[in-house]
């Protein structure tokens, strides 16, 4: 009898997930967080909210941070979707993931993937931002371990790493 | 005893410590920052189910019966379970056994689980969860604590008397428990005080709020035996809850645990793990639950709203001589910790003050809400919201400095806490000098204004000092040597986020001056681990702590006996070289490898060299020649942490609303094994407190949660941050600790209402006695203040 809508109309859908088309299957209403992690098994976005508020699900679209449980799958059909695991040779990602390191800017891990993503972001887009402009950045991640202090000085670290490089070379 | 401070990344480490005493990276960096690190809804096993939850719509009523044909019929359903399935006479709870696995025969709160789905997806379970039909008799449903008290109100559980308990809690009617203490003579003590304050104090239920939600994957093997991961604070607490809660011997079960997305108290006892138990037996399929974000808010737990009756007397010269305190706390539908917060907050009432005349009692309270149980500092921040107030208030009426009148009270060094339980260590003078001096407070209170004061905006500095332990109950750990001369250390402690797998692996690797990537931790698992009571009551890296460096130094003792023989010389004449050598002492080039010790052991001679240490906290929290006690829940609880706050605040005269500008806050830990952890911890419970004290407040519409989502339930964000938040780290060196370490988790979150009400106070002139401080309630303070003034 009555399944769930989504389910009966579920298609074959073919995304551009980190570099590679993939093939889901996917309902109306079926978010791209539910496809990235029950599907694909890409489980660094998280759930945290699934209402597009904590920031833990952060991932890319065609270049811009995006919530992807505020995401319909059918909507990604043609766009370039990145998560985490496809970032592991961007520069910027290197040196924020060394600078969350060294800073101890995480405690659980659980927010993480989404603030190193929305850190990215603003880091391709402003090389040089000062404490204001990360403040503002990062403000639609939280995190209820840090305090955020370690968060601010690691992308703080990973901007002044990211500019000496880019000086030098 | 020499004690250093420093802030916490600065300080030198003596020269002679490898693995302690430095920031050393958390150990899951790699997997955290990869986003590799799986946690519980990151687990995935073949043949796996999703489940769903269905939870009661009502607050308090009769369970006649369910209607499960429509959800059974739907496509991909292949379980079921409701109350049916669970005995009456199976019940679990900290201290009163007083709760089934999830309701049985009577639903005591909405949102409370009443039955559970296991489907192909979670979208299917989800479907048939709002299919179960539940036919409910509606009963009168007790909401607020104080009329819970009246002869006339219904009974939350019926039975209350008879349940099993693990303490005196002197459970009758609608009161969960009860505990009094009294030390010197409270009742004559107020005619010898020139100035007594008195005051009402209100404090609202606080949500954890990790960022990860609840969730749990059971999964029965061929033999019947069931696997149980979840999100928790302690494989043996889960394991005893669902045992207990679904009557299975503990050798049915085992528990383990994958990463952990933060607890504060939230995955200590059980939520879901019952349920998710049973469905995997009924199914006989894996079946893995992860709660929504409104599910967590609305089924598991949250901080207890406190009522507080407190009075504070003290003579001319500021000298404290009596504290009445009486608490009334809201515990929700079941017991859970409850009883342990109350007496934890009794015993907590004074803060870090010599004060000798004390009656400090108190009662919970069933009611048709959710539970109310741990969370971290587990009633003190309440209990501290009061008494730093009245502090203030007595120095204002003196005319004394707030700070002079508290360093005339505090504890000194060699001063027992209340109840006479000896402190060994005490770093809390220090702890008020550096927050004093760090913050500018003096030096602009003398100025008589604020910098930057700009116009309809006014400022003010707080100030609060608090204590908490770290202890209570049981802990091992195992220490083996592996044949490599490695170590492979377990404690089946789990480290939540905060770092103790490092910390542990630390003391370890100092103990055996082995580099710590030499040592590896196993993970939490009752199957293999020693008992361990939990992460929780700031006790990991203390009590924990304990048993892995005593553990590791019999490993050191078996060492030393094989090198003696393989060097031919005393015991006493070797020691132990950094990098895994046990040599002549003075005679360095004189040495074996632990890989050769450890291959002999295996080999040839004495079999694996094996450490292992139990205990559990054994120091008696009341002396009972100098205190009477009613109800203790805790006979031995722990030694003391210090800690000392300024907080420095700007309200908006126009609308009320309190920003945080700074605030400094320092914390005596005994010794921080890794510094930059220890600040992090200082740093997060500063943020979490901040948000206790300004905005957020789980809110009932009658017995309903009106906002268990993060658009209407407010944490602070990276923008609500102040300008200025500094933690420094106080060593006092705490004898009983492994290297002077004491714990630090709770600590920080103690003294931020506290200190923040007083900012309000400073610069206003306004006392709030009811948390949260919101725009709304500053600003009725601000008009009812001018309105008095105008008469």
């Amino acid at each position: 009898m009555n399944l769930p809508s989504s389910t009966a109309e579920a298609t074959i859908l073919t995304l551009r997930i980190n570099g590679e088309q993939v093939q889901v299957r996917a309902g109306l209403r079926d978010t791209l967080l539910t496809v990235l992690r029950d599907q694909l098994q890409l489980t660094a976005a998280k759930r945290g909210c699934n209402q597009g508020v904590c920031g833990a699900c952060t991932i890319e679209i065609d270049g811009r941070p995006a919530r992807a449980c505020l995401t319909l799958a059918r909507a990604c059909e043609g766009a370039d979707v990145r998560t985490l695991e496809g970032m592991s040779d961007s520069p910027a990602m290197k040196a924020l993931q060394d600078a969350f390191a060294s800073h101890q800017a995480f405690q659980c891990g659980f927010c993480t993937p989404g603030m190193l993503v929305s850190a990215r972001s603003l880091l391709e887009g402003n090389p040089a931002p000062d404490e204001a402009a990360i403040r503002v950045a990062m403000s639609g991640n939280l995190c209820r371990c840090t305090g955020y202090v370690s968060i601010i000085a690691a992308v703080d670290a990973a901007a002044s790493t990211l500019g000496d490089h880019g000086a030098s070379s | 005893m020499s004690t250093a401070t420093r802030d916490g990344l600065d300080r030198p480490v003596p020269g002679d410590r490898q693995a302690v005493g430095r920031p050393i990276q958390q150990i899951e960096a790699a997997e955290k920052l990869s986003g590799s690190a799986q946690y519980i809804a990151d687990l995935y096993r073949p043949g796996m189910l999703y489940g769903a939850i269905v939870q009661s719509t009502h607050a308090h009523a009769r369970i006649r019966g369910y209607d499960l044909s429509d959800a059974l019929a739907l496509a991909g359903v292949r379980a079921i379970v409701t109350g049916d399935d669970l005995d009456e006479h199976h019940r679990m709870g900290a201290f009163i056994k007083d709760e089934p696995g999830f309701a049985k025969g009577k639903v005591r709160y909405v949102g409370e689980i009443v039955a559970g789905v296991a489907a192909d997806t979670e979208e299917i379970a989800r479907a048939a969860a709002r299919l179960v039909k539940v036919d409910y008799e509606v009963l009168s449903p007790v909401l607020d604590p104080a009329d819970a008290l009246g002869s006339d109100a219904a009974r939350v559980h019926e039975r209350a008397e008879s349940y099993e308990k693990v303490f005196d809690s002197g459970t009758a009617g609608n009161v969960c428990s009860r505990t009094a203490f009294r030390q010197g003579e409270p009742d004559g003590a107020w005619a010898d005080c020139d100035i007594v304050v008195e005051g009402e104090y209100q404090t609202q239920a606080q949500a954890h709020l990790s960022i990860e939600p609840c969730g749990a994957l059971a999964e029965v093997d061929a033999a019947g035996r069931v696997t149980l991961w979840s999100a928790n604070q302690s494989v043996f607490r889960v394991q005893a809850s669902v045992c207990e809660s679904l009557g299975l011997p503990m050798t049915k079960l085992r528990c383990v645990t994958p990463r952990i997305g933060a607890g504060f108290g939230n995955k200590m006892e059980a939520h879901v793990q019952p349920l998710v138990v049973l469905l995997a037996l009924k199914a006989r399929r894996p079946v893995k639950l992860i709660l929504s974000r409104e599910e967590d808010f609305e089924t598991v737990r949250a901080r207890h709203p406190f009522r507080i009756r407190m009075k504070t007397g003290a003579r001319k010269d500021g000298t404290l001589v009596a504290r009445e305190t009486e608490l009334l706390l809201d515990g929700g539908a079941y017991g859970d910790d409850s009883p342990g917060v109350l007496g934890y907050a009794l015993l907590m009432n004074c803060g870090p003050y010599r004060i000798p005349n004390v009656h400090a009692h108190g009662q919970v309270v069933y009611t048709n809400k959710m539970r109310f149980g741990a969370m971290r500092g587990f009633g003190v921040p309440q209990v501290t919201f009061a008494s730093e107030q009245q502090l203030d208030e007595i120095a204002r009426r003196l005319d004394m400095d707030p700070l002079a009148l508290r360093r005339r009270n505090m504890l000194s060094p060699g001063d027992p806490w209340f109840g006479y339980q000896e402190v060994r260590s005490n770093g809390l003078a220090q702890c008020v000098d550096i927050v004093e001096r760090e913050s500018g407070m003096a030096a602009r209170r003398t100025r008589g204004c604020h910098d930057d004061e700009r116009p309809g905006r006014r400022r003010g500095f707080g100030v609060a000092l608090t204590a908490h332990i770290s202890g209570l109950l049981s802990s091992g750990a195992i220490v083996r040597m592996l044949e490599d001369g490695s170590v492979l250390l377990n404690t089946g402690a789990v480290d939540i986020g905060q770092g103790s797998n490092t910390v542990l692996t630390q003391i370890c690797a100092e103990s055996l001056k082995l580099p710590v990537e030499r040592v590896a931790i196993a993970s939490p698992d009752t199957d293999g681990s020693p008992y361990n009571w939990g992460t929780t009551a700031s006790r990991v890296t203390y009590v924990t702590g304990r048993s892995v460096a005593k553990a590791a130094a019999e490993v050191e003792r078996k060492l030393k006996e094989h090198a003696s023989e393989m060097l031919e010389c005393g015991i006493d004449d070797l020691e132990l070289l950094p990098g895994g050598k046990v040599a002549i002492k003075g005679v360095g080039q004189r040495s074996v490898s632990f890989a050769a010790i450890s291959g002999r052991a295996h080999w040839a001679a004495g079999g694996p060299i094996i450490g292992t240490d139990s205990w559990v906290f054994d120091q008696k929290t009341f002396d009972p020649k100098r205190c009477t006690t009613l109800g203790l829940p805790f006979p031995q609880i722990g030694i003391f942490s210090f800690g000392a706050l300024v907080t420095e605040v700007e309200i908006d005269d126009a609308t009320g609303r309190v920003r945080v500008l700074g605030a400094w806050s320092a914390c005596d830990l005994g010794y921080a094994i890794n510094p930059a952890m220890a600040r992090g911890q200082v740093e997060g419970a500063f943020v979490q407190g901040m948000g206790y004290a300004l905005t957020e407040e789980l809110v009932w519409d009658g017995g309903r949660l009106a906002n268990p989502t993060l658009m209407d339930y407010k944490i602070p964000t990276v923008a609500e941050l102040p300008a200025t938040l500094r933690a420094y780290l106080v060593e006092s060196e705490e004898p009983s600790g492994p290297f002077g370490a004491k714990s630090v988790g709770e600590l920080g979150i103690n003294g931020v209402a506290a200190a923040i009400a007083n900012a309000i106070a400073d610069a206003t002139g306004v006392r709030l006695h009811r948390l949260p401080m919101t725009p709304e309630r500053v600003l009725d303070g601000l008009l009812a203040d001018s309105a008095g003034a105008g008469h």
